[in-house]
């Protein structure tokens, strides 16, 4: 079991954001949160990776608990996220971005930087060299020198993930990577992602909106709703579940389009 | 190959300065080698603030508070027992402090490690708070030092100060550290330590988010940056030969600050071009407070009108050119080649 999460919940004052999620994340598997706006999905993974702290429950990551430490140290640890709204480093050039993701890799200390002796040019030759193999991976290669925030927004996602793959993790958690994206350019993630996952054989928790390629991708799916989890299965069972249908379109689904209809 | 050839241009280019200034140490008047020094030990201050305000983003106010410390720091460790005998009249100093004397190659070096220990001791309280917050405190630890210095009279001798040190500081000291200096700090940057620091700047969530330990990278910054500015204070300090705690004032950090904008935050070669337009320019600029005779009419001269004239360039460059003379942008062979390549082919055209 990569990520084992328990009874996850998270109150800001008094508002319940997220109450007692549990997910379980296997290797090589790639789960699906999903639900409508303000459900708590991004709660979770802000929960999840140290942003914020989970109020109850408990997260296990690779057998050990990671529940309430700081955000670097779970990343250190192996598990990478992408925002829902890009969070690049806008001013700094494309590679920059990459190699940034491998700085809690490099062995050399800041003394041996300045001299210019020791650990440093065999890290940061290391560092640069695979910061390319992944832009190569995101077909980002030719981007390498351009600043940041100058790439198209497709790209800027792709960058995203190029850089959360640059910490080598076990665990990528995906924030509506392909928000933005036109059709043809979603399948391709889509093939993008099943690949990735077969290669590297890491877990992949994915946020998305869009329902296709959900249930295209996703192994299983957990939906949750106001916080609360309703419902948890195969992409076929979830579709189907009546509470999911309601959640999403409101309990009166019959009476709503009719509704539309006469509108 | 371009980074051998670079090596070398940067290596000639050092021999033409230290020739200069071999050139100026036997042939230029006693004040305009005291302009030198100034430039050299304001590039030093200039590129250490911009270190911690510029690549790492954090809006400190507290240079003065570094400079102030390493100054006392050096000043103290370079005084004669003798000396300090004498101009401690008030309360005597401190036993140990009281004797010994080191070398004024040492007392950089204590200078140095003193401010930068302070640093990390200032960095836990500074850095719980971020932005404007951060500035004001880091503004409060500037004048909480010159109170301190005010108040402990056996160790900094109060407001009476510390008179005679012996005047160690030479055009080959100011700009050797300078140098080294600025090489530290480019090597620092273009590591992954800088580029950690650039990134907690552009966006901290995304930072930590990549296992970058914002806090500790921003300490290291601060600590850095403190060990050149308390180097360069012991600097200040045995070229001017008298300190005293009204000397360090939030004015410093201000003119600190004033040339950081101007060269461009985040751009280590701005910070090097300002605070040589700016020291020199201070200078220069003395003529507007003399009196003079222009076209018939006859000019008092008004004291303080050059800090008008510099209020008036901070303000034009804040709302013409927000990013300063080089923006974020750094100094390269490569691209000094190429502009006199592209001058060299229009003048032929």
């Amino acid at each position: 079991m990569l990520l084992d999460i328990n009874g996850l919940s998270v109150f800001f004052g008094g508002v319940q954001a997220l109450n007692k999620l549990s997910l379980q994340i296997r290797k090589g598997e790639i789960i699906g949160l999903i639900g409508p706006n303000g459900a708590g999905k991004t709660t979770a993974f802000n929960a999840i990776t140290g942003r914020i702290h989970p109020s109850e429950g408990s997260v296990f990551f690779c057998g050990k608990e990671i529940t309430g430490w700081p955000a670097p140290r779970i990343a250190r640890n192996g598990i990478a996220r992408t925002f829902q709204n890009i969070k690049l480093y806008e001013d700094l050039s494309v590679i920059e971005n990459v190699m940034i993701a491998a700085h809690s890799s490099i062995s050399y200390s800041f003394i041996e930087a300045i001299l210019g002796v020791g650990r440093y040019s065999r890290d940061e030759a290391r560092i640069k060299s695979r910061a390319y193999e992944l832009l190569e991976l995101m077909n980002l290669g030719e981007l390498a020198s351009e600043q940041a925030n100058s790439l198209p927004y497709g790209s800027q996602r792709k960058l995203e993930i190029a850089r959360a793959l640059a910490l080598n993790p076990r665990l990528l958690l995906l924030d509506e990577p392909v928000a933005g994206m036109n059709p043809t350019e979603t399948r391709e993630f889509g093939q993008f992602l099943l690949t990735l996952r077969d290669n590297l054989s890491i877990g992949v928790g994915l946020i998305d909106h869009d329902m296709s390629f959900v249930m295209e991708v996703c192994d299983m799916i957990r939906v949750i709703d106001h916080g609360i989890p309703i419902a948890w299965g195969t992409p076929s069972v979830v579709r189907n579940d009546p509470k999911v249908i309601s959640a999403y379109l409101g309990t009166d689904f019959n009476g709503a389009m009719d509704n539309h209809a006469t509108n | 190959m371009a980074v051998s050839r670079d090596r070398l241009l940067t290596v000639f280019s050092l021999f033409i300065l230290f020739s200069f200034l071999a050139y100026a140490d036997s042939n230029f008047s006693h004040y305009t080698l005291r302009i030198l020094q100034n430039i050299a030990i304001f590039i030093t201050l200039a590129v250490s603030y911009n270190l911690i305000n510029g690549i790492a983003g954090q809006f400190s106010l507290g240079p003065n508070a570094f400079l102030a410390v390493g100054a006392y720091a050096s000043a103290i460790f370079t005084l004669s027992p003798e000396e300090k005998l004498r101009s401690f009249i008030i309360e005597p100093m401190l036993w140990p402090l009281s004797v010994i004397s080191v070398p004024f190659a040492a007392s950089l070096l204590i200078a140095g490690i003193v401010t930068a220990l302070v640093a990390i001791l200032m960095a836990m309280p500074v850095f719980r708070v971020r932005g404007d917050y951060l500035a004001i405190v880091s503004l409060g630890f500037g004048e909480v030092f010159q109170v301190l210095a005010n108040n402990s009279m056996s160790i900094t001798n109060g407001s009476l100060g510390l008179k005679g040190l012996q005047p160690y500081t030479n055009l080959w000291w100011s700009w050797g550290i300078c140098v080294f200096t600025v090489f530290c700090t480019l090597r620092l940057v273009n590591s992954s330590y800088g580029r950690a620091m650039k990134a907690v700047r552009e966006d901290e969530t995304a930072a930590e988010a990549m296992g970058i330990n914002a806090f500790r990278i921003k300490t290291l910054a601060f600590a850095f940056s403190a060990f050149f500015q308390g180097v360069a204070g012991g600097l200040l300090a045995h070229l001017i030969t008298t300190i005293s705690p009204s000397l360090f004032t939030f004015m410093f950090t201000f003119n600190l600050l004033i040339i950081i904008v101007i060269g461009g935050l985040g751009s280590t070669t701005g910070s090097i071009i300002a605070a040589v337009l700016i020291t020199w320019g201070g200078e220069a600029l003395r003529f507007f407070e003399e009196p003079a005779n222009l076209f018939g009419f006859q000019y008092e001269g008004i004291p303080g009108m050059r800090m008008v004239l510099f209020s008036v360039i901070l303000i034009l460059v804040m709302l013409f050119a927000r990013s300063g003379i080089m923006g974020r942008s750094e100094f390269s062979w490569e691209g000094a080649l190429g502009w006199i390549k592209n001058k060299l082919s229009v003048m032929k055209v």
